[in-house]
């Protein structure tokens, strides 16, 4: 079971409370994460990443294991810890601030 | 008796305020989408209690959230907006070509028939419609073809900011750019033309005759009278007498003939307001007095309207969508500021008061007659 831990902002659009548990087949990768996601919660679709391109939106951020993950391929495989649901992936809203 | 809801989009939500026909007690509720941009929200013609609203920002992108029961719940629609085929490029500030992104959903416009069909105006600059209610939808890309390799932003972005529906001709639309200018369709929007003969911006497009590239700010017509518009452009108060053919200037005595909304009383069409502001660097009133001026002879001559405004040492701006009139006798003006501000006058602009303080920088204003 993999745990995904959601900035607040989509939590509330989404009405989700706490993480999101998500069961992915295979290869566990931030896109398959991402697509699962996608699939429970719909209106979530192109605000984690493009609804074209499917890249990342600007000023989202990817963390797991104090790791930052944004910039690792989307088919690149996440860490054990998260794969085995002992660690959460984090979506985070970046600090974007003065 | 009539209830009045005025619906303000700001800068951290969306706010409802509500009055009976007196327009003297409001109740506000919100914020709904607290910390997210509300660029715009309206709501239907034919199904008052169906509302659409455009939530935004940097980090999370666009939304449109729906309600069926007049703003007490919502729920997200779609929010897929892609452009029709290969759009190509348009100029960016350098001149240089620069590809069509999506942006953000700057206003909706409802059908005047049809609660499920609405349009949407985005920017990078496009019109897209739903007939759907939301969930999907769909670009108008003949706007691209008259001539949007050449259309460049203006300082807030190339946004389509601006949508009029004519009731007496269904497939008729009014679009406004900045800074692109107006463009008009007769066939629902597969086709379109430049309507900007007349305007003159000669400090920032050397061209007379350019067809595109004006930065109109906002347009505006009454329903009984759909051949005649006003305009807000840049600089300039214009009128058109023949559906935008052309265009000649009305900016007559006002102080500034820069700013940003127009609009007409509910029913008296040659009743237009607009709020002068200094200049395009100085976005605030001049002399630093907030007044709504008012024609009654369809522009040219003008009176400022300033009792209950702040008359000293005030700032604000009042942006393109933030001025509405309810459909009351006498008819009723909503003015939303930068600084958080509604005002509100219940006599055509004779009289003001404040119906909220210290909202976020209000973007936007409608305003819906219930029976």
């Amino acid at each position: 079971m993999i745990r995904v831990v959601l900035p607040a902002h989509l939590r509330r659009l989404a009405k989700i409370e706490g993480e999101v548990q998500l069961e992915v087949v295979g290869k566990v990768t931030q896109g398959r994460v991402l697509d699962a996601l996608e699939a429970r919660h719909p209106m979530l679709q192109g605000t984690i990443r493009d609804h074209a391109t499917h890249k990342r939106r600007p000023f989202i951020r990817f963390f797991a294991c104090e790791r930052d993950l944004s910039h690792e391929p989307l088919d690149a495989p996440l860490p054990d810890a998260v794969t085995n649901g002992s660690e959460p992936f984090l979506i985070v809203g970046a600090m974007a601030g003065g | 008796m009539s209830t009045i809801r005025v619906l303000v989009g700001t800068r951290k939500g969306a706010f409802i305020l509500t009055s009976d026909a007196k327009r003297e007690q409001w109740s506000t509720s919100g914020p709904y989408f607290g910390g997210w941009e509300i660029y715009h929200l309206k709501g239907s013609s034919v199904d008052p209690n169906r509302l659409y609203a455009s939530q935004s920002n940097d980090w999370f992108g666009q939304q449109i959230q729906r309600s069926n029961d007049g703003g007490k719940t919502w729920e997200p629609v779609g929010n897929a907006f892609v452009y029709d085929g290969s759009p190509g490029t348009h100029q960016w500030y350098d001149g240089t070509p620069h590809p069509w992104e999506f942006a953000r959903v700057w206003h909706l416009e409802p059908s005047l028939k049809d609660p499920d069909t609405v349009y949407a105006g985005v920017e990078d600059a496009a019109l897209f419609r739903s007939t759907d209610g939301g969930m999907t939808w769909q670009d108008l890309p003949g706007l691209r073809e008259v001539k949007g390799n050449l259309w460049q932003p203006g300082a807030g972005g190339m946004c389509l900011h601006t949508i009029l529906l004519d009731q007496n001709n269904p497939e008729r639309i009014f679009t406004a750019i900045s800074a692109a200018g107006v463009f008009r369709t007769d066939d629902s929007g597969k086709t379109w033309r430049p309507m900007n003969q007349g305007l003159k911006s000669s400090m920032e497009l050397p061209d007379p005759n350019a067809e595109v590239g004006h930065c109109v700010h906002h347009i505006a017509m009454h329903p009984s009278r759909p051949n005649v518009l006003f305009m807000q452009k840049h600089w300039d108060v214009m009128r058109s007498d023949d559906a935008g053919e052309s265009w000649h200037e009305v900016s007559g005595n006002l102080p500034s003939d820069f700013g940003f909304p127009i609009e007409v009383h509910t029913h008296e069409p040659d009743t237009i307001y607009v709020v002068p502001i200094t200049s395009d660097s100085e976005h605030y009133p001049p002399d630093g007095k907030l007044r709504v001026y008012r024609s009654r002879t369809g522009g040219d001559e003008w009176e400022a309207l300033t009792n209950g405004l702040p008359q000293q040492n005030c700032y604000v701006n009042v942006l393109r969508d933030a001025m509405a009139v309810d459909s009351l006798d006498p008819c009723g003006l909503y003015v939303g500021t930068t600084g958080g501000q509604v005002y509100a006058s219940a006599n055509a602009g004779d009289s003001w008061t404040p119906i909220v303080r210290d909202l976020p920088a209000v973007l936007s204003i409608e305003v819906q007659t219930l029976p």
